[in-house]
């Protein structure tokens, strides 16, 4: 079964199942996963930091907020926390005109954020495509964690 | 600025300025066009819509739906950002129209140009609406041009609306000439210029 992930969305997998994000542009796709009991989650966060907007009912909207519901729905789902790694994709800057906008450098300072608080949490991000220009379609698959991520007009990637 | 406002609460009213920024800029575009295309163009009446992020996606035909994006910002009375977003396929017929024997059968650099001037046509007309219907001065800024996936092109406005709330608001425009022009158009204004807007137009914020 293919489980989907929704813009603002978090949902997790396990076994044979895997679990997918469509057109990822400067938003993150964020995985934890334990790889010997084969659990992940996947995280489509939009923005940075809770703290910085007044409107923040929805914890899976932010990189912050929403890395804790991941963290907390794996472990529920049986994945031992010592065990788990992170693997992160998206990222981009999808406009290069966005300077002096309220979404400046938001794909790079999505990845920062998960960065920070996956330190803080003494998860390691075992690998990584983020950044860049272009639109993401990412599919992760626990029985491997193989993370496959398509773009337009291109083979597909696995980190 | 108060603090407890959201598009939510925003929404009704500024949905139907929306409503008649669509209708007076789409009139505007499809005059624009015609004579830039030199064709009959014919429009029907806009939609406004309120979508949560997770059906916004299908209504443009999937998040993987290739499609062109124009990006620009906006300054002068009010600040924020406007979209501009058509299928891909669609571009292309109407940088064919334009360039005519000159088009390549790819969006290489002659073509893309083209496209960047059609949608600075098109944004340019539902700007005038706003600025003429409020009064207010609005100048746009050179615009970007991407052709990728509509979830990731989508992901922009979607997150300058996420910090209000957990909607989108977008005006889907139908023009035709030979074939139907679907456009999708989206304003994101910051939240002191939602409320310039509104207050420009005698309404109570």
């Amino acid at each position: 079964m293919e489980v989907k992930v929704g813009m603002a969305d978090m949902k997790v997998c396990s076994g044979s199942d895997s679990i997918i994000t469509l057109g990822l542009g400067s938003c993150v796709g964020v995985i934890l996963y334990d790889p010997t009991a084969k659990v992940c989650g996947m995280l489509h966060a939009m923005l940075p930091d809770s703290t910085a907007v007044r409107n923040h009912t929805n914890p899976v909207k932010f990189v912050d907020t929403g890395i804790d519901e991941l963290y907390k729905a794996v472990v529920a789902k049986g994945a031992n926390p010592r065990r788990l790694i992170a693997k992160v994709a998206g990222g981009a800057e999808m406009f290069s005109n966005t300077a002096r906008s309220s979404i400046s450098k938001v794909g790079s300072r999505n990845v920062e954020a998960v960065h920070a608080k996956l330190k803080t949490m003494g998860i390691p991000i075992k690998a990584e495509d983020t950044g860049s220009n272009y639109g993401r379609t990412v599919i992760f698959y626990p029985a491997n964690g193989e993370y496959h991520i398509k773009r337009i007009g291109k083979e597909v990637f696995i980190i | 600025m108060s603090s407890n406002l959201s598009i939510e609460v925003m929404s009704e009213q500024y949905f139907d300025v929306l409503k008649e920024i669509g209708n007076i800029g789409a009139g505007n575009a499809t005059t624009a066009l015609a004579q830039l295309l030199q064709c009959k163009v014919d429009m029907k009446v806009p939609q406004v819509r309120l979508l949560e992020f997770s059906e916004v996606g299908a209504l443009l035909g999937g998040e993987e739906q290739v499609m062109a994006g124009v990006y620009l910002a906006v300054e002068g009375d009010i600040t924020g950002s406007i979209m501009f977003l058509v299928k891909e396929e669609i571009a292309m017929h109407l940088v064919k129209k334009l360039m005519g024997d000159f088009c390549g059968e790819t969006m290489g650099e002659m073509e893309i140009s083209a496209l960047k001037e059609i949608s600075n046509i098109i944004t340019g007309a539902y700007l005038n609406a706003l600025s003429g219907l409020t009064g207010l001065k609005i100048l746009p800024s050179v615009p970007d041009l991407t052709i990728d996936m509509a979830g990731a092109i989508l992901s922009v406005p979607a997150i300058e609306f996420g910090r209000l709330g957990d909607k989108l608001l977008l005006i889907q425009s139908q023009i035709s000439d030979e074939i139907d022009i679907d456009g999708f158009f989206i304003m994101v204004p910051d939240m002191e210029s939602y409320e310039k807007i509104l207050t420009s137009l005698g309404l109570t914020v």
